[in-house]
């Protein structure tokens, strides 16, 4: 008995097809804003897992899920501020955000 | 499954596609946004409608308008010469379609245990805000936190740098 047509394993599916999406973004663009905006639909992937799990498991009412969702989107907030930030102070460094032309650490 | 949620999931993964491979970075963004509301919609779908609005004021509000400052910042929207796609494309092409293939295998061929259609869950904006202040009161502290260390961290790690500058 496999697990397909239950509404579940749909969004299951959705998440696993915007995961990679994302995936592939983040490995194979140039540009360092593009790889955080695939870093971003990743962490946005699992957080529909969450739900997902949370509407269809067995207590919804304890609220587990959900609380994990809320604070993964917090998290990944102070995320993109960051790798943003690190990526403008790169970019004043280098004069470029091409990630194949970034090849040193000295600043 | 619904028509409402096979029209939404195609939104948010054409909005997600578009994302990664428009080269306009600009349009780039633009499409991000398509695809965090489609999510916020299939959140909404999914009766959680607090996660639902909460994806529409912190990634719409909040992380879109991010991206667009910074590709702004750093001339991002002008489409280099020798394409958009790094050295070794195929190598991550191939990664991510393994990982999905993985991901989906694991998803179809797992045994179904959870009920088919369980009862829309009675849980109100009220019962959220209650379990945040109770039960989950230490990570919403920690969470507060980090949400300060990493502001200060952004604006220090993106702040012009005069007396060191070339």
């Amino acid at each position: 008995m496999t697990n397909l047509g239950s509404p579940l394993a749909a969004y299951l599916l959705v998440a696993a097809l915007l995961f990679a999406i994302g995936l592939a973004g983040a490995l194979t663009r140039r540009n360092a804003i593009l790889v955080l905006i695939g870093i971003e639909l990743m962490l946005n992937a699992a957080n529909l897992n969450f739900i997902a799990f949370w509407r269809y498991g067995p207590r919804p009412e304890a609220l587990t899920g959900m609380m994990f969702a809320i604070f993964s989107i917090a998290v990944a907030a102070a995320e993109a501020a960051v790798g943003l930030g690190l990526v403008i102070s790169i970019h004043r460094h280098t004069q470029t955000t091409d990630l194949d032309q970034i090849n040193r650490m000295k600043g | 499954m619904s028509v409402a949620f096979y029209l939404i999931a195609a939104l948010t993964l054409a909005g997600g596609l578009a994302a990664v491979l428009l080269k306009n970075t600009v349009h780039c963004a633009l499409a991000l946004t398509v695809a965090f509301a489609g999510l916020a919609l299939l959140f909404l779908q999914l009766d959680a409608q607090f996660a639902g609005f909460a994806q529409i004021l912190v990634y719409i509000g909040a992380v879109a308008i991010l991206v667009v400052f910074a590709i702004l910042l750093t001339r991002g929207s002008d489409t280099p010469k020798d394409g958009v796609f790094s050295q070794s494309w195929l190598v991550g092409l191939v990664i991510a379609a393994g990982v999905f293939a993985v991901l989906g295998w694991a998803v179809i061929e797992s045994v179904r245990v959870l009920p088919q259609e369980t009862a829309t869950p009675a849980v109100t904006v009220h019962d959220i805000g209650n379990a945040l202040v109770g039960r989950y009161v230490l990570p919403l502290e920690i969470v507060a936190l980090l949400l300060t260390a990493a502001t200060i961290g952004a604006v220090i790690v993106a702040m012009h740098e005069k007396e060191r500058s070339r």
